[in-house]
């Protein structure tokens, strides 16, 4: 699962765009995105708030908790790698939905409910290196907005983010595919043959 | 032996070099695993690598999930320092380095879901005191910081053998079978390629610091008399093809550590602490003078 080149994705985006995408495809993000982790999550799959500025809409929600400093009369990005995902499944699919995402960026992969909605929305999943906060900050242009800031503290707020060049790894397409889950089943084949040697 | 309490703006520099620069054993770990790695696996590594150069260039977190700081302080014997006033002065520096951009706020009342802010609250940070056996050589005053993230702290496991596992007697072999299973549930949520802090015997809780305790030790350090036992488990570990981030491939692990503890005859506990790539651990150690060195 390794592409020569990256590929450029700028967002808002169609349909078409993210349905052309296939595992292992290595992607550059541009455009308008916003941060939410579990709280964010959970307000927004209640569909306890409305998105009248369409951030969501055609564009990626990125699973991540920056490390961010105030920056004159804004913030500044110091350190923005992603979160484990999986702590969205429960919401994930519902949030896809109502807002109309293209897809969402984090890491570890989700599981079954998510890859539905993916399929429906032609969307995909996207990794990012874990840990690598530092550098994936660098890729942060400008902290455009913050929501949730007082109620859900620095980690957890809703961080309205333009990003140049971010980059990612497709890891579940539109087709329903996921690296995620071929990992596990091989991985567990391996650690049971691990055991049937001894 | 009694020592001056360090200076708040020391241990704010423990702080920072726990946060932005990856201990040189690690880092050698990750350049060394190169070598095996191919395809995504390969691009992570290097993205891992590019990521430290960042950090500790421009001083800021490597990783923005500064994890939950966890002080372990040793020294000569009991009332070697001022406890009171370390415990006060690491909350501080803790403060002072969220404030300053070096640490993120990690510390959120549980009932209410509000964060506190600062990065403390109860029983953050966490300080361990760990006073030496009595007739010890002298120690001088040691302050190891380990900053670990939620992502790998969730995928640590403690196991009670015999579990229904493969392989899982009161044995090392059983020891082996929940190291490998642990590993497994983890796939890529801890950040692979990770370290495995080990702890076999104690109770519930000691078990479970000293698996995280073994985080501390350094890859390239002595080895302990599990020597062999680690290099097998690394070995098998790394054949799973789990990989970095979970992408499949190899590594999947950059080290094993192994402790044991005396156990109660009815318990075998296996604890078990999964460190990220970022295993992000610095120490100082004191003078009695007030001077300072950083490991």
């Amino acid at each position: 699962m390794d592409s020569p080149e990256p590929r450029k994705l700028d967002v808002p985006c169609t349909r078409q765009d993210t349905a052309a995408l296939r595992n292992g495809d290595r992607i550059l993000l541009s455009g308008r995105i916003v941060t939410g982790r579990d709280m964010v999550h959970r307000r927004l799959a209640a569909g306890a708030w409305e998105d009248r500025d369409g951030l969501l809409r055609d564009s990626f929600i990125y699973h991540c908790g920056p490390v961010v400093v105030p920056d004159g009369d804004g913030f500044r990005v110091v350190s923005a790698g992603p979160t484990t995902s999986m702590r969205d499944e429960p919401y994930q699919a519902a949030v896809i939905e109502r807002y109309g995402l293209r897809g969402v960026i984090g890491k570890g992969g989700m599981g079954d409910a998510t890859s539905g909605a993916l399929v429906r929305a032609s969307g995909v999943y996207l990794s990012a290196t874990g840990g690598a906060g530092a550098a994936l900050a660098a890729s942060v242009v400008e902290v455009v907005d913050v929501h949730f800031l007082c109620e859900f503290g620095v980690p957890e707020a809703m961080w309205v983010l333009l990003v140049k060049d971010f980059p990612a790894i497709v890891t579940m397409d539109s087709t329903g595919r996921s690296v995620h889950r071929s990992v596990l089943e091989e991985s567990r084949m391996a650690a049971a043959r691990l055991s049937r040697r001894d | 032996m009694r020592y001056a309490v360090p200076e708040i703006d020391q241990i704010v520099e423990l702080v920072r070099l726990a946060s932005c620069e990856l201990p040189s054993d690690v880092l050698a770990a990750l350049r060394r695993s190169r070598g095996d790695a191919v395809g995504s696996a390969a691009s992570t590594i290097e993205d891992i690598l590019s990521n430290c150069a960042i950090a500790a260039g421009r001083s800021v977190p490597m990783c923005q999930d500064t994890g939950l700081p966890s002080f372990f302080v040793s020294g000569p014997g009991l009332d070697y320092v001022d406890r009171i006033a370390l415990v006060d002065r690491c909350r501080q520096a803790v403060a002072v380095g969220v404030k300053s951009g070096l640490l993120r706020p990690n510390a959120v009342d549980v009932v209410s879901g509000v964060n506190t802010g600062d990065g403390t609250g109860f029983g953050i940070p966490q300080i361990h005191f760990d006073d030496p056996p009595a007739g010890s050589p002298a120690a001088p005053l040691r302050i190891d910081l380990l900053l670990k993230g939620g992502g790998s702290e969730n995928v640590g496991r403690q196991y009670s053998l015999p579990e229904d596992l493969a392989g899982t007697g009161r044995d090392m072999d059983g020891v082996r079978a929940c190291v490998i299973d642990a590993v497994v549930r983890a796939q890529g949520f801890g950040c692979a390629p990770g370290i495995l802090g080990v702890c076999v015997g104690g109770d519930r809780s000691s078990g479970a610091v000293c698996a995280k305790r073994q985080l501390l030790r350094r890859l390239d350090g002595d080895r302990g008399p599990f020597h062999d036992f680690e290099d097998s488990l690394l070995d098998a570990i790394n054949s799973l093809g789990i990989g970095p981030m979970g992408l499949g491939g190899s590594p999947t692990a950059l080290g094993v550590a192994v402790a044991v503890m005396a156990r109660h005859p009815a318990c075998f506990f296996v604890s078990i602490s999964y460190g990220c790539w970022a295993t992000r651990r610095r120490a100082m150690v004191a003078g009695p003078d007030g001077s300072c060195v950083y490991e």
